[in-house]
């Protein structure tokens, strides 16, 4: 029997650990990476140290009557308690909660010192993003993944064609939803370097698990550096494969429906692919972005995500599909 | 109003008026409450939608808002005035479990009264969001 007695002791430890490996990572309210995530995780942290006071005082009680104190009570002490610990503590706990959370609207949601605004569109099942181009021109449109600069505050004003996703980023900011038909508008600010990643967090469809996309907290120059480069046409074909792909590209139809600046190609249906090789992932941070992902996606669109509007290219001859690949992932 | 009450008391004593187990006084606080709850928001949405656009300020509808406020809390007040005088009718004490006309009129008012201060309570929360918030963004 002896040695069984540190089990359940051990196996608490176990799953404490776990539980708590659980609220770090990339995607995680509970490892802040941002001014608005930070405010909603003290929030979070103030609400679940107040609930285990409370449990904690409302099972002593319990314990305490059924257990040490059995006899009669004071009928008087007894109402008293029921005012105190039934109305009046319970109204001032919400009313605590209430202004607090009240207060923390105003600095979230304050348009003031915004930087930078930047649209997403989430479409069934991708983010169209459009960043303002740095030289005052139109601006540049690119997806499925969004890089900020550290520091600053910048304004997503977030929309929908199709039907209602929500915009969540857990480590950077609160989860605002995009509507058709309207604008609504999410202000983050990022305060640590790093790559985190974002979910549509609103059910849009058979996909919908499959919508996700990555966030790169970049230095300033570093995102202005980036910024400029995702603003340039694409890259011509570097290698006499990488220019088949490109052929491939375009006499297959792929240009009806995404745009690579700089080609022919020039469709506004599909994500933008002038630089699809820079970015961390594919099909919406669904596959690693390698030239044998490419050849999966290409040739098997629908397995990878159900019900995918674009249609699987497997009819192509193998090597037709690695040109395209090639041609694809070298679009830095 | 004792008086009164006692004398249509002895006449119920056998056949209770139906006022006396009228359950409309209870209904009247939890409905100044929803009242008050839609004018703020339909006040806040035409004021946002019609009169200072998406990033305005609440400016002047918060002082709508607040004038509201008050009269839902005195309307709310005065039920519960009414309340209280019900539950305290002649002798008896809460719970006004009794099976007898006398404590079902106390108990009416006594739900009445604990019915106000939840919407009183529930009011100050909806203004709360007034007070704190300043903007339409």
């Amino acid at each position: 029997m002896k040695p069984t007695v540190l089990a359940p002791r051990s196996g608490l430890l176990l799953a404490t650990a776990i539980l708590l490996a659980g609220c770090d990572g990339p995607q995680s309210a509970l490892a802040p990476a941002g001014d608005g995530a930070e405010r909603i995780a003290n929030l979070f942290w103030w609400m679940l140290g107040g609930s285990a006071v409370i449990w904690t005082l409302v099972l002593g009680l319990a314990a305490y009557v059924t257990r040490f104190s059995r006899g009669k009570h004071s009928l008087v002490a007894s109402r008293w308690l029921i005012l105190g610990g039934g109305v009046v503590f319970p109204t001032v706990v919400l009313s605590a909660l209430l202004i607090y959370g009240l207060m923390l609207i105003p600095a979230l949601r304050t348009p003031e010192d915004v930087g930078m605004r930047v649209e997403v569109s989430g479409e069934q099942w991708w983010w169209r993003v459009h960043y303002p181009s740095p030289d005052g021109g139109g601006p540049i449109e690119l997806a499925n993944e969004v890089r900020l600069p550290l520091g600053e505050r910048v304004a997503f004003d977030l929309l929908s064609p199709d039907v209602i996703h929500s915009f969540w980023v857990p480590s950077l900011a609160g989860k605002v939803d995009m509507i058709p038909g309207r604008t609504t508008e999410l202000i983050v600010q990022p305060t640590q370097l790093g790559t985190f990643r974002g979910a549509c967090a609103e059910y849009c469809g058979t996909a919908h698990a499959l919508m996700n996309f990555q966030v790169v907290v970049m230095e300033p120059a570093a995102f202005e550096r980036w910024l400029a480069h995702q603003a340039e046409p694409a890259q011509p074909p570097r290698s006499e494969i990488a220019q088949r792909g490109l052929e491939s590209f375009l006499a297959n139809g792929c240009g009806a429906c995404h745009a690579i600046r700089g080609t022919e190609a020039d469709g506004r249906l599909g994500p933008d692919l002038t630089h699809v090789g820079s970015r961390l992932g594919l099909g919406a941070d669904v596959l690693p972005n390698t030239t044998e992902a490419f050849v999966r996606w290409i040739g098997h669109t629908d397995r990878i995500k159900p019900d995918v509007r674009m249609p699987a290219y497997g009819m192509l001859p193998d090597d037709e599909l690695a040109a395209l690949a090639t041609y694809l992932s070298e679009l830095e | 109003m004792n008086e009164r009450n006692d004398e249509r008391h002895s006449d119920d004593q056998h056949k209770p008026a139906a006022r006396w187990a009228s359950l409309w006084l209870i209904t009247v606080s939890p409905t100044i409450w929803a009242v008050h709850f839609l004018l703020c928001y339909v006040t806040a949405a035409i004021w946002c939608a019609r009169v200072v656009g998406r990033n305005g300020m609440l400016g002047d509808a918060r002082l709508l808002i607040a004038a509201y406020t008050v009269v839902a809390l005195v309307g709310i007040v005065l039920t519960a005035w009414r309340g209280y005088r019900q539950h305290s009718y002649g002798e008896g004490s809460a719970p006004h479990n009794e099976d007898s006309s006398e404590d079902r009129y106390r108990f009416l008012g006594y739900a009445t009264l604990l019915l106000s201060g939840l919407s009183a309570v529930a009011t100050i929360f909806v203004a709360l969001s007034a007070v704190f918030i300043r903007s339409c963004a």
